[in-house]
């Protein structure tokens, strides 16, 4: 049938061309939500997220957790996406197929904030499961923040499983926020949602049951007594909290004391310049970093490390320079060693900044040093501890070396009465110069730690130095112990009083405090006594 | 020397000789003269601190202005003469800014001064630009509340700015508590009081806005994160706006990071931070956190002249890391319009300069062409960027169209019916309710 023939033919093309054309329709509700994500749209992707986390596809996992990494790219001309490996494979994010290349017309699929929380979600109730430790506690605590309802049958299922006692108790309590805000659960259910939150007692917590919105009587009396009992163990905790915050900027005021505690405490130099000698070390901290970035990267969490004695011998040596060509001239003329160091300050500000550029320079933290970690309710951050400790060993170390050392005997003696040293052969002015560069050296020393927490410019010494001197005066001029109390006591001081007080009030009152307590005992709290308070 | 021996040459030529030498000579005298005309150049006054504290934020404008410059000379100059800078140093001492300028106008003349960062330099140098005539171009976001008939202000009045930023977080982040955070001087505490009562004005209560001020180059933030984590936990969602300035800021974010506020749970919006203060920090903890600009390196134009612009000021100043940013942006806007005024005019003198400028029009360098208005202020679209782990922002909101600039709050009762206009009313704060000019006395 020749005639036929034809016909068939167009009916055979016709058949191929509708399922061809049909395919796409058949792709299903995953790929069209994948497909999304090439729109460059944040609602587009957010809803995409939302269909492909429930979708149950085995890819939902790899293509969220692409998206929170930026690893998920999306070509905007062929509308395809692609998972980009960790190990720099890629796969085709609607088929699972591996792709030899992403085109380089795509690129990563952008996220905001409200977009980030939604992946938080997604990722929570997708990883419950997961055989790592860590990865279930985490979800745990992302579906306790989202308290999406949709998550309660993971949750559940997850928490049947479930071993571990602090994943246990994570999912335990995601379940009563999840609880809480549904509203077809039972006034049971709730009231055991209640207590599970009333037992965490955070911050968290409160918030969840602060706004949970019109419950059942019970429940909102429930909640009402659950909010005081939290209320005021947080009050405890926030003393707490306030006596560590103090003790932590007390280290910092000591650590930038100690060396004026010897230049200006025990030699009695008006050291307007000791603020520059923090500077200083902090600008060593930067380029012992820049050296390791570019030569040893896998040196970096050793750098300030490295950088600790660098920084003393620069800043010292500095120091001691600037005894000899200036200071040595001016002693016993105190305006003029201020005026002179003054000076001295503006001349080392404006060569840093010559030198390195007026903007801030880029000091990283060490892994040891970043990130914190949860006491009770009360939030310790590793850069602010290990300062701390830092301060305190330097303090002892300073300490022995002017009790058990030569040079410390020969330190105290020429402050104490110089003339009876110099009788004795002790060199003086050889003397003079190593306490200055001593002072100055310790300066460089708390210069590494401060550009941890503060910005590495040439401005850095500047913020300090009014501070240390309060410290000093405060503490008692010419006692090291003095200086030590002087900086805590102030520290504390300032931190009960900024939450009450705010900020620059609280900074007033400390001034006027100390001015009054001048008033009163004008050589501080820990004075000299014997004939060197003549000298 | 000359007349003598052409005279010599002359005799020996007939008359009319004599006439056309004569003639050449003249053409020539006056085509010397001319050149030596040429050779003046205008003067452009750069009034920039380049040491003390605000030498981190001024030393690259200053750079700017000189790369503008170095641009414009290569096309010529204007009316014809080349530009030349003036650069002094006012060492972010505000009376000193006051010196400076009085020194740039008297001793070396310059026609028009690009500078101050701080609001009080600005206001310490008002009185030497009023009294010896002369025309400043201010480039950064700052408070508002001002019109001055010899000032032009390119950077963000409080509404191109501030106000975009609250209304992006309200509807996109469905923000309902806030937390205003400021160094303790003039440019926050108006801010925020613009954005307290622009935030009543849209049903927030008083118990869910936290005010809080530090003082200049704060350092220790534990205290304060504390708060904010607290404040944030009464379970509305909520954000801070932050209005620090200058140094203060790396420590507040290197304690957010610390103490685990990420962006998703609380974000921070700011005013002051852009890409020049990011190349200090390790950005990755900040990544999602906001800044309210008018202008962002990342933002790619259709017909790249953002583009150009980077890739050219990376070549002037040899630093293929260099970043731009949005005052930076504010001269090249400030300086084009200065460089089409003048050439409409065809003078470099104030009186015409200032006259000129309003309603001249110069492109941005986000795709868009600025106005300069009646009050001084100037138009510009405003972008919303989230911080990205390399420094950089990604831009996630912008207003559909160009902002006007307002001299006066229209949020606050002592301002709102005040306007600018130095076209039609010759007067920098116009009271529309009485039609009356408050005059410099105010």
């Amino acid at each position: 049938m020749p005639a036929n023939l034809p016909a068939r033919l167009c009916s055979l093309l016709l058949s191929l061309l509708l399922i061809a054309f049909a395919l796409p329709a058949f792709a299903g509700p995953f790929e069209d939500a994948v497909a999304k994500f090439a729109n460059d749209d944040f609602s587009d992707t957010e809803e995409a997220v939302g269909v492909i986390a429930s979708s149950g596809n085995k890819l939902a996992f790899p293509i969220i957790s692409a998206l929170q990494d930026g690893r998920l790219m999306a070509d905007p001309d062929s509308k395809k996406v692609y998972v980009t490996g960790t190990d720099g494979k890629s796969i085709d994010a609607a088929t699972g197929e591996a792709v030899a290349s992403v085109p380089d017309s795509a690129s990563a699929v952008r996220l905001n904030n409200r977009l980030r929380r939604s992946v938080d979600a997604a990722l929570g109730s997708l990883t419950l499961q997961s055989p790592d430790v860590g990865t279930r506690l985490q979800a745990a605590q992302s579906v306790f923040k989202s308290h999406e309802e949709t998550a309660l049958e993971a949750v559940d299922a997850a928490l049947a499983k479930e071993s571990n006692k602090s994943v246990k108790t994570a999912l335990g309590e995601a379940r009563a926020a999840i609880l809480l805000f549904k509203s077809d659960a039972t006034e049971v259910e709730k009231l055991e949602a209640v207590a599970t939150l009333k037992a965490r007692g955070d911050q968290e917590a409160m918030a969840l049951l602060t706004g949970m919105g019109d419950q059942p009587a019970s429940v909102t009396k429930a909640a009402a007594s659950a909010i005081s009992s939290i209320q005021s163990s947080l009050a405890v905790w926030s003393t707490v909290q306030n006596a560590w915050y103090g003790l932590s900027l007390g280290s910092v005021l000591l650590l930038a004391a100690i060396g004026l505690a010897i230049t200006f405490g025990v030699m009695g130099v008006i050291n307007m310049a000791h603020g520059e000698m923090v500077m200083i070390g902090a600008y060593t901290t930067f380029v012992v970093q820049e050296v390791i970035r570019t030569r040893y990267p896998g040196l970096f969490d050793y750098s300030l490390l490295i950088a600790v004695p660098l920084a003393f011998l620069v800043a010292g040596a500095i120091g001691v320079l600037i005894e000899r060509s200036i200071i040595r001239f001016l002693y016993g003329r105190p305006l003029e060693t201020l005026l002179a160091t003054w000076g001295l300050s503006l001349v080392l500000q404006q060569a840093v900044r010559t030198m390195f550029g007026p903007t801030n320079r880029e000091v990283g933290n060490p892994s040891w040093m970043s990130g914190a970690f949860e006491l009770g309710q009360i939030t310790i951050t590793y850069n602010r501890l290990w300062i701390l400790c830092f301060t305190l060993a330097v303090f002892a170390i300073l300490l022995a070396m002017l009790r058990y050392t030569a040079l410390g005997l020969e330190m105290r003696a020429v402050t104490q009465n110089r003339r009876m040293a110099a009788s004795m052969g002790i060199a003086t002015s050889r003397v003079d110069a190593l306490t200055f560069g001593l002072g100055s050296g310790i300066a460089g020393i708390a210069g590494v730690a401060l550009s941890q927490i503060d910005n590495v410019s040439p401005n850095l010494g500047q913020s300090y130095i009014i501070d240390s001197f309060m410290v000093v005066v405060f503490g008692g001029v010419g006692n090291l112990w003095g200086t030590l109390v002087g900086a805590f006591t102030l520290g504390i001081a300032n931190k009960f009083l900024e939450p009450v007080a705010g900020a620059v009030l609280g900074k007033i009152a400390i001034l006027v405090l100390i001015i009054l307590f001048i008033q009163k005992r004008p050589r501080g709290l820990f004075a000299l006594k014997g004939r060197a308070v003549e000298a | 020397m000359l007349t003598k021996s052409t005279r010599d040459r002359a005799a020996s030529f007939s008359r009319r000789g004599v006439l056309a030498a004569t003639a050449g000579l003249m053409l020539g005298l006056a085509s010397l003269t001319g050149a030596k005309a040429a050779d003046d150049t205008i003067k452009v006054g750069v009034l920039h601190s380049l040491s003390g504290t605000m030498a981190i934020s001024e030393t690259t404008l200053k750079d700017t202005i000189l790369f503008l410059i170095d641009e414009q000379n290569k096309k010529g100059g204007v009316l014809g003469k080349k530009l030349e800078a003036v650069v002094v140093d006012p060492a972010s001492n505000w009376p000193l800014f006051a010196e400076k300028a009085r020194e740039l106008i008297t001793k070396d003349k310059v026609s028009v001064v690009f500078g101050c960062w701080t609001s009080v330099s600005r206001k310490s140098v008002l009185p030497v630009f009023k009294e010896l005539n002369n025309i400043l171009f201010y480039p950064v976001q700052y408070e508002g509340e001002e019109s001055e008939r010899n000032v032009f202000y390119t950077g963000a009045a409080p509404n191109q700015q501030a106000i975009p930023a609250v209304d992006y977080l309200m509807k996109e982040e469905k923000v309902k508590r806030w937390v205003l955070a400021g160094t303790d001087y003039v440019y926050p505490r108006t801010t925020n009081k613009i954005l307290e009562a622009y935030l009543k004005s849209k049903g927030v209560a008083q118990e869910d806005i936290m005010i809080n001020y530090t003082p200049f180059g704060h350092s220790d933030w534990q205290t304060i994160v504390a708060d904010i984590k607290k404040f944030g936990s009464a379970g509305k969602k909520t954000a801070v706006v932050s209005t620090i300035n200058g140094d203060a800021n790396v420590p507040f974010y290197k304690e957010l990071g610390n103490q685990g506020i990420k962006a998703k749970d609380i974000p921070v919006v700011a005013f002051s931070v852009g890409e020049e203060e990011l190349a200090g920090i390790d950005t990755k903890p900040l990544v999602g956190h906001l800044a309210a600009w008018n202008y962002f390196q990342s933002i790619k134009t259709k017909d790249g002249s953002n583009e150009k612009f980077i890739k050219d000021w990376q070549a002037y100043t040899k630093n293929p890391k260099r970043v731009t940013n949005d005052p930076m942006e504010a001269h090249v806007i400030g300086f084009a319009m200065w460089v089409k005024a003048v050439e409409k005019v065809k003078s470099t003198d104030p009186d015409k300069v200032i006259d000129a400028l309003p309603g001249i029009e110069a492109p941005n360098l986000t795709g868009g062409v600025s106005k300069m208005l009646p009050n001084h202020h100037i138009t510009k679209p405003v972008f919303i960027g989230e911080i990205k782990g390399n420094g950089q922002f990604d831009v996630v909101w912008k207003t559909p169209g160009l902002v006007a600039g307002d001299a006066w709050s229209k949020e606050l009762d002592g301002s709102k019916d005040l306007i600018g206009d130095w076209v039609g009313k010759k007067c920098g704060n116009f009271n529309t309710k009485t039609n009356k000019c408050l005059g410099s006395g105010s």
